[in-house]
């Protein structure tokens, strides 16, 4: 030890918190939404130290396609280059630090810094520098090339990068939350979607948050109140939010944590079981009528299951640190600081390449613009203010705890399963305490992340 | 017209494809000098509608706001600054005269917590330029806005323009369609919970 401060970034073990006073089997301290040095240890340890998702592959189709990205504060560039290979690269130059685009998306086959001019690649590969005669290093040296995550991994679309060679295969991580993944992509023709924009939001307040709500069954009938009531306004019948409204915990849909942080809210099992079960409980959409009308007259009884394609599929599934499948939309969480955070809702629609559903498709596909625009507008904005309010009473600074204790100690209520999995009744927080547990095992470690860059060919 | 037996505040059966198409047309191309209405007294016309609009608004005065509307109407808020198509695209807002309706509902249940406390609202707006719509029956307006608003002790700015699709209907010039077009529309909002 020379005891001069460390040039490397800050993780969690370099902290000096005891993790176990931090996370209690029932409570979390404040600290850990409201600590800066915590929130700058996560973006070593968390984004960056295991798998986090970073885009849709349908957001990148082509050869030379790429989207502009955060991995926690990172700029990143997602990009498929020409030989179709996914890559994230640091939108870095590797001259003076300029981001190398500034641009959302687009299609480059390589990237110019606005800056001094030199060119690299899509591949990261430095391609020249104005005037290299004023230079005495050799540019064939890969320490010129744009840094690149180590490892980028694409599970059925969903593209995940870690900076984290020590990582299992994404396949491994994201482990028994497949399943679910699964179903909800199986359902759409192809079983696959395409991204097509989103509702934006942002909130002050800490990522965790937001992913602590992920699965929540418990906030729903009090947060979501305003929404209930106006589903409720015509009494025609109950609709999707209205599980809540007496006894959830006697029902059949439960909340389940399947590992490494992931979770699963699954409302399914409510569901009637026959085509057009999802249909039944939707809500009221612009357009729906027209749709329902012209699909019976044209279709007969195969109209029930393709109104249930644009019907908001009745679950959440979390992938830790940051997505969230929900209803159609792909919702992800971008941490800005301590106390701010993006809550992006990805909307999806159906891409019918062997053209099952022939014509039907442009309807589908409109009406379920309509129904993913319905939830953020009308019940996102009221989590996202509660949000706010927490991070504001978290001020508070002798009052320490924020409980997750619902469904602990209640004997019989939580069960676990041989594949490891551990269910719960719908408005319990027992995914809460599992997943912050890995939050905090996670924290503990001192990661070593590392990037790589192209070796000349 | 099936659309007098079918209440759009109960039900949608008009936003059809045909609907989409219209509208998408409508506002296509529509703001050139080509197509400009130079008749002042129309520009002050409009500009007398949109002012009381944001008036309403800024009273929280829905009810009032709403009639301004045609009964089959859009109020649209595209999440591209292009506006591309809505049957492709989520938007911001989109929203029938039903989901409208839904829309004040639901801010009047006293439970919606994104509006409580209540925003109060100061807007501007300018820029009021005519331009010829399909038919004599129907203009088309555009005005920039600049909303401004305090919510829990914070001040903030909503900047844009929004273009109406006015039509005439029974003597009156009420609104067919209203896009609203925020510069940062591609960006993560926060608390975007007024009308716009
Ligand atoms: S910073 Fe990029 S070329 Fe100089
Ligand atoms: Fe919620």
């Amino acid at each position: 030890m020379t005891g001069l401060r460390s040039t490397k970034p800050v993780t969690g073990a370099s902290l000096g918190y005891d993790w176990s006073e931090l996370v209690q089997e029932d409570r979390v301290h404040r600290l850990i939404y409201a600590d800066p040095q915590i929130f700058a240890a996560e973006m070593s340890n968390i984004f960056g130290g295991i798998w986090v998702y970073i885009a849709h592959e349908s957001e990148i189709p082509n050869a030379n396609d790429f989207v502009t990205r955060r991995l926690g504060q990172r700029p990143m560039i997602v990009l498929r280059d020409s030989a179709g290979k996914l890559r994230a690269l640091f939108n870095r130059c590797t001259h003076r630090g300029t981001t190398l685009t500034r641009a959302e998306k687009g299609n480059a086959k390589s990237f110019s810094c606005p800056y001094h001019g030199w060119n690299f690649l899509n591949t990261g590969q430095l391609r020249g520098v104005p005037w290299a005669d004023g230079y005495a290093c050799d540019f064939r040296d890969s320490t010129y090339n744009v840094a690149q995550a180590p490892r980028v991994e694409s599970y059925r679309g969903f593209i995940f990068v870690t900076l984290n060679e020590k990582m299992p295969p994404l396949r491994d991580w994201l482990g028994g939350i497949t399943k679910p993944i699964d179903e909800w992509l199986d359902r759409n023709p192809g079983g696959k979607v395409k991204v097509c924009e989103a509702n934006r939001f942002k909130f002050k307040g800490n990522w965790k948050l937001a992913y602590d709500n992920s699965s929540d069954g418990y906030h729903v009938i009090y947060s979501h109140r305003s929404l209930i009531e106006t589903e409720a306004r015509f009494q025609d019948g109950p609709k999707g939010m209205s599980y809540y409204k007496n006894s959830p915990d006697s029902l059949d849909m439960y909340v389940k944590y399947t590992g490494n942080g992931h979770h699963f809210k699954d409302k399914r099992p409510n569901l009637e079981k026959r085509p057009g079960g999802l249909w039944a409980i939707e809500s009221v959409h612009p357009g729906m009528e027209h749709v329902e009308e012209k699909f019976r007259r044209l279709y007969g009884a195969r109209a029930d299951s393709l109104l249930d394609l644009a019907g908001s599929e009745p679950v959440n599934i979390n992938i830790f640190p940051n997505l969230s499948l929900l209803g159609n939309h792909i919702q992800v969480f971008e941490p800005v600081s301590v106390n701010e955070t993006n809550a992006v809702w990805y909307g999806t629609m159906i891409e019918d390449e062997t053209g099952e559903l022939g014509e039907a498709v442009q309807d589908i596909n409109a009406l379920r613009m309509r129904t993913q625009e319905q939830f953020p507008n009308f019940g996102e904005v009221d989590d996202l203010a509660n949000f706010e309010q927490i991070q504001r009473g978290l001020d508070c600074l002798e009052d320490e705890w924020v409980y997750m204790h619902r469904g602990l100690g209640i004997a019989g209520r939580i069960k676990h399963h041989p594949d490891g999995s551990i269910t719960g009744p719908a408005t319990d927080e027992v995914f809460m305490r599992e997943y912050i547990a890995q939050w905090r095992r996670l924290m503990e470690c001192d990661p070593d992340l590392t990037v790589t860059r192209e070796i000349a060919p | 017209m099936t659309s007098l037996t079918r209440d759009p505040s109960r039900s949608s059966y008009y936003v059809t494809d045909e609907f989409y198409s219209d509208l998408i047309a409508a506002f296509t191309d529509w703001q050139g000098d080509d197509r400009a209405v130079s008749d002042l007294g129309e520009r002050d016309l409009f500009r007398r509608l949109i002012e009381r609009e944001a008036r309403l608004l800024d009273q929280v005065n829905y009810e009032a706001w709403l009639q301004l509307y045609l009964p089959e109407c859009i109020y649209w808020a595209p999440s591209t600054p292009n506006a591309g198509d809505p049957r492709r695209e989520i938007a911001v807002m989109f929203d029938d005269r039903r989901r409208l309706e839904d829309r004040i509902f639901r801010l009047r249940t006293g439970y919606a917590w994104s509006q409580a406390p209540q925003s109060r609202t100061v807007r501007l707006v300018t820029n009021v330029e005519t331009f010829a719509g399909k038919s004599a029956q129907e203009r088309m307006v555009r005005a920039n806005f600049q909303i401004n608003e305090f919510w829990d002790g914070e001040m903030r700015l909503l900047a844009g323009w929004s273009g109406y699709r006015y039509v005439l209907s029974g003597g009156e010039w009420l609104i067919a369609a209203k896009q609203i077009n925020l510069i940062e529309c591609d960006r993560s909002l926060r608390n975007p919970s007024i009308i716009l």
